[in-house]
């Protein structure tokens, strides 16, 4: 077990005592992160299985989701509504998703439940019944979301992108298709199940008001026995790129870009993300300024980090009516293009105020700050405490941002945009 | 944990959930004034003042308002809806006072004729955005075939035309009548100094003067009817309904909130068993709504445009069933479970407790404490919901449904 403590908050705050962040390896490969906010009513937990939708395979896209959603349909003592129901009861706020590397189960709920969620989950995680009689629901329910998707061109586009920038198998949709998902067969989310749901790198992290000793024992007696499996080896293919265009007949065309950066895990991460928070946090950034200020192109402009673990991006968007379509991307581009020439004090200076009030907030809200510390885990093999990520906002500088981002220019660029008429777009 | 109350001379009520030690402290400016004040003439101006008001005063420019709300590190918006435009910001303690310069100042817009002509472009690429969004203005077509004439069938954002029409001085005129301090609440929550605050908006608000902004409260009239609408492009069904149900002040809406949460929550509700469960409904749900002096439900189905008249058969069972045959105590017990943990849990933000304090205040004039405010979801009982259902009967709604169906 180990044990970080680190010296109290300076500003006004409820707490006096030291801020506890413990993790604990279990033999199995699961890790437990945990960090007591005892000034909250409130805990939350989030469980990352590495059962994402990358170990889908090419003719079993949405493998990942649908075993997700047959989990949620009885498990242990309960049956489907049993375990909704129970779930209700306990006040809890229960979530469940599926990305590239894991599916995620979590929950936020009145402290003293905590206890019985997590009695819930580990039925849910280890017992889950994916029995014949809910599968047919259980599938129709996520061809639902994929018919769904037809209709929300943003997202839509997004998803695309993501296929064309990432290298197979980090861009794919975790919805899968129609298709895949009918040719796909109880026994293969059986396997699935039976080969990614277990200990072997999954994280627990648990924030919010809770007894550690107590909490540790009560995963312990639950998880701690978990027959771990060994994990596929993944290969990686090599990206699309590129533009593409959705054809469709909408009133606004829908402009998603990407393009390489850093990931989290980069000595430079945090350069990145302040350059991008200058492109695209708060009312004075330069996207907001440039392109709905004092353009008015668009309603909805942004940008932002996203990571893998061994790649970055920074993606970015625009959703604007046909004739204003090509407009609004000179201007965009143009936008990440100057950024190579730097940002200036002042930006800089209104950024770190930005990200100190997140991160002083974060601690206001168990469920933010569990999802944070199972992200870092993943990404760093260890969790960052408010204090540390402070020092880290405090540190940064016009000097390195402006470094980094020399080195890394806006190029390679990814594509998609969705909408009555493709634009004039240049990649290379 | 302590409420504390002033008014200034001019009529500007601030109130404050305070909260010492807090991480942070959330203010707004709550104006009441929304969609259901304006005229065809100026439908959409309440939307579009909201935009304007982040354009700059006589003392700043646009840009020295976006500048100076990111120099704090705010975290900041605002929204209207029917009956309120609310502006909002939230940061740690120590930028109080410039918080509420900065949103004091703001509320007395220059209304710059330049700026009201880029912004309107911003606002036509808004109503574009919704355009193309599921269910595509369906809304605003159902609260108009429910309301109409009644102002709350009015649109938020306006129509494109209402928006490409609408002069500079229309809004002059519209802000001179609405925005009165007596018409207007400063509501803050968390870490707050509240003499600090009222000294603060004494300063800077005291001057405001103070007029009548009345608001037309006349009885809705609801109407039952079916309409359908074509949308080509969409691949799913979505279809929309509306019925009475209580009012903002109405001390049945505690029961109403929790019936809706019985038949229509997102999970674990009569229509998610129903409908959801099986597949068969990419969603289907049941909300409510409250204004002053009515309320209504609503109901939401999104489906495969050819299961979209059984589906919608069956949700209208489901109801007449509630409507017959009520519900069931366990129901109840756990509808109320997870309320109040919803409400306990979203109290922890001062920026959520704001809402939950200014929207009680501007529209009850009433102070609860996150402990009475579940106390009184606990108090609900079934013969509570018996009598809900007797007043509001589940069965009379209207219905639109928009999709690529061209006959039901």
């Amino acid at each position: 077990m180990r044990v970080i403590r680190l010296a109290a908050r300076s500003s006004p705050c409820f707490r006096e005592s030291p801020v506890t962040i413990h993790t604990h390896a279990f033999a199995n490969g699961l890790t437990l992160l945990a960090e007591p906010m005892p000034w909250l009513e409130s805990a939350a937990l989030t469980l990352l299985l590495p059962a994402g939708c990358s170990r889908d395979p090419d003719d079993r896209s949405g493998l990942a989701s649908l075993a997700c959603e047959l989990a949620q349909r009885g498990s242990g003592k309960r049956d489907s509504r049993q375990f909704i129901e129970d779930l209700e009861r306990l006040g809890c706020d229960a979530s469940a998703s599926v990305a590239a590397a894991h599916t995620s189960f979590g929950g936020a709920m009145p402290a003293e439940n905590l206890g019985e969620t997590l009695d819930i989950f580990a039925d849910l995680t280890r017992r889950p019944h994916l029995s014949d009689d809910q599968f047919d629901d259980a599938r129709q329910s996520c061809i639902q979301e994929v018919l769904a998707l037809e209709d929300e061109l943003s997202t839509r586009a997004l998803h695309r992108l993501r296929s064309r920038h990432y290298p197979s198998p980090w861009g794919k949709s975790s919805l899968g298709t129609v298709p895949s998902l009918e040719a796909t067969a109880l026994d293969e989310v059986q396997r699935f199940v039976a080969s990614q749901y277990q200990p072997t790198n999954a994280i627990m992290s648990v924030a919010g008001k809770f007894d550690w000793a107590w909490l540790l024992d009560k995963v312990g007696r639950h998880w701690g026995d978990w027959q771990p499996v060994p994990l596929a080896v993944q290969a990686t293919g090599e990206p699309l790129g590129g533009y593409e265009h959705i054809p469709h007949e909408s009133s606004q065309t829908h402009i998603w870009m990407a393009y390489d950066s850093v990931p989290y895990s980069h000595p430079d991460y945090y350069e990145a993300r302040a350059a991008v928070g200058v492109m695209s946090d708060g009312m004075s950034s330069r996207l907001f300024t440039e392109v709905r200020e004092n353009r008015g192109l668009c309603y909805s402009v942004s940008a932002f980090c996203h990571s893998l673990r061994d790649r970055g991006s920074i993606f970015g968007y625009a959703g604007t009516t046909t004739e204003r379509a090509q407009e609004t991307w000179d201007v965009m581009l143009a936008e990440f293009q100057k950024l190579s020439a730097g940002v200036t004090d002042a930006e800089l200076s209104r950024l770190k105020a930005a990200l100190k009030s997140a991160l002083i907030m974060q601690q206001e809200s168990s469920a933010s700050r569990t999802g944070s510390m199972a992200s870092d885990w993943y990404h760093l093999g260890r969790v960052q405490t408010i204090e540390e990520l402070s020092q880290i906002v405090n540190g940064l500088s016009v000097d390195r941002i402006n470094r980094y981002l020399a080195a890394h220019p806006v190029r390679k660029l990814s594509v998609v945009t969705l909408g009555a008429q493709p634009l004039q777009i240049a990649t290379a | 944990m302590e409420f504390r109350r002033a008014e200034l001379p001019n009529g500007l009520e601030v109130i404050a959930e305070c909260t010492p030690g807090a991480y942070s402290a959330a203010f707004a400016f709550f104006v009441q004034t929304g969609a259901r004040d304006e005229t065809d003439e100026v439908s959409g101006v309440s939307h579009f003042l909201e935009h304007m008001v982040f354009k700059g005063t006589n003392r700043r420019s646009a840009a020295d308002v976006n500048r100076e709300l990111d120099e704090i590190g705010s975290n900041s918006n605002a929204y209207t809806s029917e009956e309120q435009t609310v502006y909002h910001a939230t940061v740690l303690p120590e930028y109080q006072r410039r918080v509420v310069d900065l949103l004091s100042d703001m509320m007395r817009p220059a209304l710059r004729e330049d700026d009201f002509n880029t912004e309107k472009k911003v606002i036509l690429e808004e109503i574009a955005k919704y355009d193309d969004q599921p269910p595509y203005g369906a809304h605003d077509k159902c609260m108009s075939a429910f309301f109409s004439p009644h102002p709350l069938g009015r649109s938020i954002l306006g129509t494109s035309a209402s928006i490409e029409a609408l002069a500079p001085e229309q809004m002059r005129r519209y802000f001179e009548a609405r925005y009165s301090p007596s018409n207007i609440v400063l509501a803050a929550a968390g870490n707050v100094d509240f003499d600090k605050l009222v000294a603060d908006a004494a300063e800077w608000c005291g001057g405001w003067p103070r007029h009548d902004a009345p608001r037309s409260t006349p009885r809705a009239a609801s109407r039952a009817g079916f309409h359908l609408l074509r949308k080509d492009s969409a691949k799913q069904q979505y279809t929309l309904e509306l019925g009475a149900f209580p009012a903002s002040a109405d001390k049945d809406r505690f029961a109403a909130r929790l019936l809706a949460t019985i038949v229509g929550d997102d999970t674990g509700s009569r229509l998610f068993w129903d409908l959801v469960d099986s597949g068969e409904a990419e969603y289907c749900g049941m909300s409510n709504y409250e204004y002053q002096g009515t309320g209504v439900f609503s109901t939401y189905l999104c489906c495969p445009p050819e299961a979209a008249r059984e589906l919608w058969t069956r949700m209208d069972a489901v109801l007449a069933d509630v409507q017959a045959n009520g519900v069931t105590d366990d129901e109840l017990q756990r509808a109320k479970a997870k309320l109040c943990a919803q409400i306990v849990l979203s109290a922890e933000r001062p920026a959520n407790r704001l809402f939950s304090v200014g929207n009680n205040w501007i529209q009850r004039r009433v102070y609860r404490t996150v402990r009475e405010t579940v106390d009184l979801y606990r108090a609900v009982t079934l013969a509570d919901l018996r009598r809900l259902l007797e007043t509001y009967p589940l069965t009379d709604r209207t219905t639109v449904t928009i999709g690529p169906l061209s006959k039901w």
